[in-house]
């Protein structure tokens, strides 16, 4: 196996293509778990973190362009970018423990294709836009459409994540992410969901995006649980709908974190309670 | 001399205080040695190939090609070790896996090599042919007759005839007549109950580093609850005497019972003596999770027969514990214990030992009682509450007191179960208002406690300070208990009395840290040396006066003429009797060996309130209060400290904590990913209460702690969430998809 | 296989090793340093154990390549009393008996200093969730809580 760091993404992307063992090493945080178990044997592991802009957070067409090696920790440090996206900044801060998020990106996140990775409802709720690079150039693609399956995505061999572009928050708009554990820190979703929605003066929704996680194959985004709610103001009845709407749309598994009936059930439960945060976002509650 | 063994009460000077821990400093600066932190030089790393199979016949191993990589050194199955006696049989197979892999993880190979990578690399090039054999990883599906067989022929007569052959022995304790109690009872509670299977979790893995030279003298530096064990049983395995094996213990990250017994051990000598070098072998967790010791998975069944008044007239239970692949499961403990904290006419338990396809249980923090504890101390709750008894009165009621013949035998000594519960009535935790979703539990629990094997010398250094050996593995705070129990013997200040836990070289045998044994029996065994060498001191100083020893007593730190009688001397302190004691008949030291009887039982009761989120089934552990008896306090902090571990396993065990395994037989959580014990944001403060009802076998009144404070929590937290649920919780780990199933349950009538 | 020469800062003095590419950082440290202070309890990132602060930020150093220090600090359980004064956390932890084996306890004290010096006044909750991602097995936390706490106090009352 080899290190390299390289300082350019054209470095990068020539370190990357024709290996087929090359892999992407940001925070690492998912990289060395499989690195130690022996899941992956590689090659390369190619240290973007030298690359110029990777650990920027910078503003860009009213919303917050977050380079690929940007940590939780100074995610949640940002202040513009929390007040903004405050839903995507606490998912991420969710992954794993304070020294995770020393080191653990939105990228990193997304790349790993968990189902139930943290960050990826929040950002798919956003409307995140992950930008691409590699050998053919630089292409856009929405973070939906990232993950492919379990640890599959679309990204093609010598190309990764350079950033993820969170798209400039509305007025009267807000977002939330809430996940289902076991314990208070420390596990992997259960159930995750993320809401970004919109008001209007009469606090009606006027849009809305609503996301699961863990509960199928990869992250997906329920357009009936946003149907549900639109033009509605969020009364208990609105988010029953919501609720079930979420339950719905649900496909989970029986597995070693939760059941089928279990899952399905908390993923109502969360989508009302996100809703309810993210409502009182969109309001002006900073809390 | 004046040395009162009866006197009861006493003006402690030290014991009771809370000084500094003597490894204090070196735990934190990163100081202190533990397994991992030992390097020698030309050490090579050992690494272990396990079966991925949860039962496999192992038809050949090929380890050839190995042997040929560059770098390795060694190579070592179960063919090196051939024949080994009899009581190491289990223990030898279980480090290495003979005829048959008998559970996922099970250790099949090792490598010696010059560098990890090498040693990873090599055992990928051994080369095992498996024959995959049907398995059964569950108690209950394991006892069916057809249910597939680990061990032919090792089924006691005790079992009768046409069971599984996994069901290995039969055990009942009890007396008076079940039958007739039930009939005097107003209510009979029966209900069924099953426990998962959970690990110690010790946060620092399984390591060791072994050197054996051709003269087949070998070193050992391992960290584990017991070395003198661990030179024992790797001498039987290696058949080597147990002279020429020193075993030096190194600084122990936790073990909680499953560090007591070998695993990497046998087979790291065995690379030691092929290779020549020194070979340190390191667990990782996976390897901590699949291959070392978790507890039993049990399912118990329960018939509690109680009057309106609360009186219980027959207890009865059944317990089964798989022990995993080899006999000898904790159910005889659990067996013995559920009933211990009650006076009962009628009283019945009958355990059943089990074999599975998972790895062998160890001990773990008064193995095979907290499962037992849950399932009566539930059926009493249910039973209490059923008749809207306060759960605290009725065990009040029943509660066990000196002279009340146990569920296990004996008759009780002085005890302190209903201390426990009076202080729990009284304290303002009982009566504190609960809100919506919220319960309250309380629960009783009873360990044993042991004495065992123990050896201590106490040494006098010139200088007039005071050096401590003794054999046992500090695991709590007990140099600090030892060094206390010296200073308070010989009057002399904590901080002149340093106590080290010598090699196997150095002391005779010593039982292992178990069974909340050190604080009392080295407690013991030390006051004891002590005492020795003050009856040393005193004939030293009698010797100077010129008067007989008898006339010499020992108080606060020197030697005194005993009375007006004896002569007019001025005291002759510890350091003036140490600086003149070349000139006196030399060195001065006392030590004491003894298998210490004694330990005293101990009792506690556990109260905590949750609330229930009933959307989720989620449990939030709200507050927590332990009430315990510790005969003495030596150390008050590391008693409290005691008593808030191991309840707050207890909380792991009751929430979140299990073996997952596959349908496949692999496990399927062996990972602190997974294997959820409880962190820091879990938990309130655990308050404690220490009750001191002391034990008449020690000196200064000395009970263990260690393992009682997880007894209760099980029950305790399942009283806790059933009467926040409304709903009767039978079945651990309370799960969030658990409980919520169980109000959906009810809620749907 | 060729190894990789780092140049980096760990507890303040310039340090150089080799290293395999594949090497952690806490393989570093343990077994090419000789500061086993740091210690591994799971290789996952799942107990904090491991726990050393880079430029400043807690990580775990079983989730980081030895070769990512490059030109970093590193500052580890064995920086963290200057000569022979203890931090007061570690006095704290001694005299409040906030360690009982001590195996988690260079993990905590090295988090738990982190957290100090980014929140100076952390709440009961703050504490908690901090060290969520330390494991402790021995003390059901209740001491190490209350030590970090009255260590905040005292370092407050002093400055």
């Amino acid at each position: 196996m080899r290190y390299e760091a390289p300082l350019s993404v054209e470095d990068a992307v020539a370190a990357l293509a024709g290996q087929s063992g090359a892999h992407v090493l940001a925070g690492g945080t998912d990289l060395l778990v499989k690195l130690r178990s022996e899941m992956i044997e590689p090659e390369v592991i190619v240290d973007i973190k030298r690359i110029d802009g990777m650990k920027d957070i910078r503003a860009e067409e009213g919303g917050w362009r977050i380079g690929a090696a940007v940590s939780g920790a100074e995610m949640s440090e940002h202040e513009a970018l929390v007040a903004d996206w405050p839903g995507v900044v606490e998912a991420a801060g969710l992954i794993g423990s304070t020294q995770v998020q020393g080191r653990a990106t939105l990228a990193g996140n997304l790349c790993n294709a968990s189902p139930a990775a943290d960050s990826v409802p929040a950002m798919v709720a956003a409307g995140a836009v992950a930008r691409i690079v590699g050998p053919n150039g630089t292409r856009d693609l929405a973070v939906i459409d990232v993950p492919q399956g379990p640890g599959k995505t679309a990204l093609e061999p010598g190309e990764f994540i350079a950033s993820i572009l969170l798209p400039a928050r509305g007025q009267r708009s807000g977002d939330a992410y809430l996940r289902f554990i076991p314990r208070t820190e420390m596990d992997i979703a259960v159930v995750g969901c993320g809401i970004s929605l919109s008001l209007d003066e009469e606090d009606r929704v006027t849009a809305a995006r609503v996301s699961l996680g863990a509960v199928g194959p990869k992250v997906m985004l329920v357009e009936k649980a946003a149907e549900a709610i639109k033009r509605r103001v969020l009364d208990e009845a609105a988010l029953d709908d919501l609720a079930a709407a979420c339950s719905k749309a649900a496909t989970p598994i029986d597995d070693k974190r939760g059941t089928v009936d279990f899952r399905r059930h908390v993923a109502g439960v969360l989508a009302r309670r996100a809703a309810v945060i993210a409502v009182n976002r969109a309001k002006g509650d900073t809390a | 001399m004046a040395l009162d063994d009866t006197k009861k009460t006493r003006d402690f000077k030290v014991v009771g205080t809370r000084p500094d821990r003597p490894d204090g400093i070196d735990k934190v600066t990163g100081r202190a040695r533990f397994g991992a932190d030992m390097v020698l030089p030309g050490m090579l790393t050992g690494r272990i190939l396990r079966s991925p199979h949860a039962h496999a016949r192992i038809k050949r191993i090929d380890t050839s090609k190995a042997e040929a990589l560059s770098g390795v050194k060694a190579v070592v199955t179960r063919a090196d070790f051939g024949e080994v006696p009899a009581d190491v049989a289990d223990v030898m197979d279980n480090c290495m896996a003979g005829d048959k892999a008998l559970y996922d993880g099970h250790a099949v190979a090792a490598v010696a090599a010059s560098s990890p990578a090498v040693a990873r690399k090599a055992l990928k090039l051994i080369e095992v042919e498996y024959e995959v054999l049907p398995h059964v990883t569950d108690v209950d599906e394991a006892i069916k007759p057809d249910a597939p067989v680990l061990h032919e022929g090792r089924q006691q007569e005790t079992v009768p005839g046409g069971m599984s052959a996994n069901v290995i022995a039969r055990s009942e304790f009890g007396h008076g007549d079940i039958e007739v109690g039930l009939k005097q009872a107003d209510r009979v509670v029966e209900r069924s109950y099953r426990t998962a299977a959970t690990h110690q979790g010790y946060i620092e893995p399984h390591a060791c580093l072994a050197t054996m030279g051709p003269d087949g003298k070998a070193d050992l530096w391992v960290c584990t609850q017991g070395h003198y064990m661990v030179r024992n049983t790797c001498a039987a395995i290696l058949g080597m005497e147990q002279g020429q094996l020193r075993v030096t213990a190194s600084e122990i990250g936790g073990g909680f019972g499953g560090k007591t017994v070998v695993f990497l051990e046998p087979v790291a000598l065995m690379l030691a003596r092929k290779s020549g070098r020194p070979v340190k072998m390191v667990m990782s967790r996976s390897e901590v999770l699949r291959a070392t010791g978790p507890t039993s998975s049990t399912s118990i069944d329960v018939k509690i027969g109680m009057t309106k008044e609360g009186r219980i007239t027959a207890g009865f239970a059944e317990l089964r514990y798989q022990g995993g692949a080899y006999p000898g499961s904790p159910v005889d403990m659990g067996a013995m214990s559920g009933f211990a904290p009650y006076d009962l006419e009628n009283v019945k338990t009958v355990g059943w030992d089990v074999v599975t396809n998972r790895p062998k249980a160890a001990a773990y923090r008064a193995p095979g009682a907290p499962m037992a504890a849950f399932a009566i101390e539930s059926a009493i709750d249910e039973a209490a509450r059923g008749f809207g008894l306060d759960p605290l009165e009725v065990r009040l009621m029943n509660g066990a007191d000196e002279g009340t013949k146990a569920s296990y035998g004996p008759t009780y000594p002085a005890i302190g179960l209903k201390a426990t519960l009076e202080a729990a009535k009284s304290h303002p935790h009982w009566s504190a208002p609960l809100g919506e979703n919220q319960g309250r539990g309380v629960a009783c629990g009873f360990w044993f406690n042991f004495g065992g094997d123990t050896c201590v010398s106490l040494n006098i250094t010139p200088d007039g300070t005071v050096t401590v050996s003794e054999g046992n593995p500090d695991i709590g705070g007990s140099r600090a208990s030892m060094t206390m129990m010296a200073a308070e013997e010989l009057g002399i200040p904590y901080d002149q009395v340093r106590t080290i836990i010598a090699d196997t070289g150095s002391l005779g045998q010593n039982e292992v840290t178990d069974g909340s044994r050190v604080t009392f029996a080295v407690g013991l065994a030390t006051i004891k040396a002590a005492r020795a060498a003050k009856t040393e001191m005193c004939r030293r100083a009698a010797m100077v006066w010129g008067i007989d020893e008898e006339a010499v007593e020992w108080e606060d730190g020197a030697a005194r003429p005993a009375g007006p009688n004896a002569g007019k001397f001025p005291p002759m302190t510890l350091k003036e009797i140490a600086a003149i004691a070349s000139n006196t008949g030399g060195p001065i030291a006392g030590h004491h060996e003894v298998n210490a009887e004694g330990a005293g039982v101990s009792f506690a009761t556990h109260m905590v309130d949750v609330e229930l989120d009933p959307d989720t089934g989620s449990t939030k552990i709200l507050r927590y209060t332990v009430f315990q008896d510790a005969g003495k306090a030596v150390h008050p902090s590391y008693v409290e400290g005691q008593f808030q571990g191991g309840a707050v396993q207890g909380i792991g065990w009751a929430l979140n904590e299990e073996y997952i395994y596959g349908k496949d037989g692999i496990l399927q959580n062996a990972g602190f990913l997974d294997y959820r014990i409880p962190v820091a944001s879990d938990l309130p403060m655990i308050d404690t209460v220490i009750l001191e009802i002391p034990n008449p076998g020690h000196p200064y009144g000395v009970r263990g702690v260690g393992e009682t404070s997880i007894v209760p929590p099980l029950a305790a937290i399942a009283n806790a969430v059933s009467a926040a649920a409304g709903v009767r919780m039978t079945q651990l780990p309370m799960s969030p998809p658990r409980v919520l199933a169980a109000l959906q349950a009810q809620a749907d009538g | 296989m060729s190894q990789i020469h780092v140049t980096t800062k760990i507890n303040g003095d310039e340090t150089e090793f080799l290293c395999e590419p594949e090497d952690t950082l806490l393989d570093v440290l343990r077994d090419r340093l000789g500061l086993t202070g740091t210690k591994e309890g799971c290789g996952t990132g799942d107990c904090g154990a491991c726990s050393v602060a880079v430029d400043g930020r807690l990580v775990c150093s079983c989730l980081m390549l030895g070769a990512e220090a490059e030109g970093r600090e590193v500052a580890t359980i064995e920086g963290m009393a200057k000569g022979d004064q203890l931090h007061p956390l570690q006095r704290k932890f001694i005299e409040m008996a906030a360690l009982q084996c001590g195996i988690c306890t260079p993990g905590i004290l090295v988090a738990a200093q982190s957290l100090l010096e980014r929140n100076p006044d952390p709440s009961e909750e703050e504490v908690r969730y901090w060290l969520a991602g330390n494991l402790c097995r021995c003390t059901g936390y209740d001491k190490i809580i209350r030590a970090v706490m009255e260590t905040a106090a005292d370092m407050r009352r002093a400055s």
